[in-house]
């Protein structure tokens, strides 16, 4: 309950918690609000925001409702952030958790593997990896999740390191419990606040990602997303701003909302951080 | 010193190493029999001209055989051949690598002086106006696409402003010469390392601000404090001095998306760069430039790395210069 006050106390996280509901309920409601497909040519190409009553937010190079393009655009970047997310968790927690507990030369091992990792300029890879697995919603979620799980496993590592010799882990081996029951069952439920912190980063870095591949021409193609519809109205920047404009608007406003809920929940997860800032 | 920087060489040998073996295995997941693949790019595909590129490329020899083949040719600086463009991928990255580097160790330069700059300037004024401005104005940046504050700056700055060109490394068919064709890339050079820079800007005030609040509040500084030292010196010498510390370290941390990031910023600048180059290679599915521009890119972050660690180790007050 605590937590939640604390949350609620903090204007930057709830302003961005409402920010991030309306993102979520604008992608439930995508499919009904606007029943026909983004990419149908629905009326007169380039027509500005205002125009006509009918498209509000304007249409593109082929007459494409851009409004119509944001809503599904939203079910794409929410969910490939979501997912994304979730699978570099289940690289970088086991990983971590391994490197921590384990210690000694598998640790040494883990963590020269993930440093290299980190090395590795992250956006090429995932230009790399996209180009050759081909472009789908797969090879960019996959593309996505192995470029995120460093941090994730660096976090788990040095959580685990301390808490593994904490009373109540030694309690737990003493009366004879399995290892991976240990790690799973008493060590890694201590170490949830930190990754939900991070995970909520992480999927705002995610969509990022996922725009800047589709913005190079490597999304899905069979999807409307945030970052196509940027890049495909790059050529008619001088007469048609709007094209690209309210997409990264779009983009902007949720990356913005899950970096405020990111750090609204670090603070109240973690009071006494909040109190020094 | 020289001991310090023979063994930071030898890690960043190893790295490349390992991402040399990683490009290794990453052009044998590309779609295609390889050999099939540079043939479809050369624009033939006969039996003879298939065998003769696989007997070439040692596509014919055991796999531990290639990759040896694959390395012996990375360290001679040999990257494989781009049958697109009929020329060795290496003298296409070469001739584009120093326009890359401009732009990234300038963005990397400006964001790193910058972001120290407002995120002192922030924690001095914690808690004012200053402080909130340039808190709020991090936040911004730190959530604004890369490309789509590039593409919107070249709107304002450059299309409606008429300030800086609008694309390009400089004025072409102009023939300058010397130190008027400096001015004219610097020109050019403005929009997109600034645009570059601001969301590496955001992250290190962000990183500085809250450094050097935890800083401040350190025994020793107080111990300055108590000996009589005034407010500004302590903030200068013992303050800032070691809160730039972590800032560093994540700024080395950070240059791989700096060169990442040069991909989009090229793009949308048509920077004549190797992160302009791998958008077009993007988009003819040129697979040996792609990732021939992605262990170059590589190995630019290893040198940032190591040049990174020169920087702490020169700022380090606990560390003597020459030590």
């Amino acid at each position: 309950m605590t937590v939640l006050r604390q949350f609620a106390r903090n204007r930057g996280a709830l302003i961005g918690l409402a920010i991030l509901l309306a993102v979520v309920a604008v992608a439930m409601v995508g499919p009904w609000w606007f029943p026909q497909s983004p990419w149908r040519m629905a009326g007169r190409p380039f027509l500005a925001p205002g125009a006509n009553e009918r498209f509000l937010l304007g249409t593109d190079a082929l007459g494409r409702d851009v409004a119509a393009g944001l809503v599904h655009g939203a079910r794409v970047s929410l969910g490939i952030g979501l997912v994304s997310t979730a699978a570099a968790l289940l690289i970088g927690v086991p990983l971590g958790a391994l490197a921590g507990y384990a210690g000694g030369i598998v640790d040494d091992l883990a963590m020269r593997f993930t440093e290299l990792f980190q090395t590795i300029p992250s956006f090429a890879l995932a230009i790399v990896l996209v180009a050759i697995l081909q472009p789908s919603i797969g090879s960019i979620v996959l593309a996505i999740a192995l470029v995120s799980w460093p941090p994730v496993t660096r976090l788990v590592r040095g959580e685990v390191l301390s808490l593994r010799s904490r009373d109540y882990v030694l309690a737990a081996r003493t009366l004879g419990q399995s290892t991976t029951r240990i790690v799973f069952g008493v060590v890694l439920p201590n170490t949830v606040a930190p990754i939900i912190v991070m995970a909520s980063l992480m999927v705002a870095s995610a969509i990022l990602l996922e725009s800047a591949l589709s913005f190079l021409g490597l999304g899905d193609p069979n999807l409307m997303t945030w970052g196509y519809m940027i890049g495909a109205g790059r050529t008619r920047l001088i007469d048609a701003w709007w094209i690209s404009f309210f997409p990264g608007l779009a983009i902007f406003l949720t990356v913005l909302a899950l970096n405020l809920v990111g750090e609204g929940l670090s603070d109240a997860l973690n009071p006494r951080l909040a109190r020094e800032r | 010193m020289l001991r310090f920087l023979l063994s930071r060489f030898a890690k960043g040998i190893v790295v490349l190493l390992a991402i040399a073996i990683l490009n290794f295995f990453l052009i044998r997941l590309a779609p295609g029999d390889p050999a099939v693949v540079m043939a479809g790019e050369a624009g033939a595909a006969d039996q003879a001209f298939l065998d003769q590129l696989r007997t070439r490329f040692g596509l014919d020899r055991p796999l531990v055989e290639q990759l040896g083949i694959y390395l012996k040719g990375i360290a001679s600086l040999d990257l494989g051949f781009s049958y697109r463009q009929n020329r060795s991928v290496a003298s296409l990255i070469g001739e584009r690598l120093p326009a890359t580097l401009l732009l990234t160790g300038t963005a990397f330069a400006i964001s790193l002086g910058l972001g120290i700059l407002f995120g002192a300037l922030a924690a001095a004024r914690a808690g004012r106006p200053a402080d909130t401005l340039i808190t709020l104005g991090a936040l911004v940046f730190y959530a604004t696409p890369l490309f789509w504050i590039a593409l919107m700056s070249q709107i304002v700055f450059s299309l409606k402003l008429g300030l800086v060109p609008n694309v390009g490394y400089e004025t072409i068919g102009a023939g300058h010469t010397g130190f008027a064709r400096a001015l004219d890339i610097g020109h050019h050079l403005i929009l997109p390392a600034l645009t570059l820079g601001l969301f590496f800007t955001a992250l290190y005030a962000r990183m500085m601000r809250a450094s050097m609040l935890e800083t401040a509040g350190a025994d020793y500084v107080r111990t300055a404090r108590a000996k009589g030292v005034g407010p500004a010196a302590v903030t200068r010498r013992h303050v800032a001095r070691n809160a730039v510390l972590p800032v560093v370290t994540l700024a080395g941390l950070q240059a791989g998306q700096i060169v990442g990031g040069a991909v989009l910023t090229e793009t949308v600048f048509a920077w004549p760069g190797i992160g302009r180059l791998m958008f077009e290679a993007l988009a003819q599915r040129d697979y040996q430039v792609l990732l021939g521009v992605f262990f170059v890119s590589s190995a630019m972050v290893v040198g940032f790395n190591i040049l990174t660690d020169l920087v702490y180790r020169l700022v380090d007050p606990r560390i003597e210069a020459g030590a």
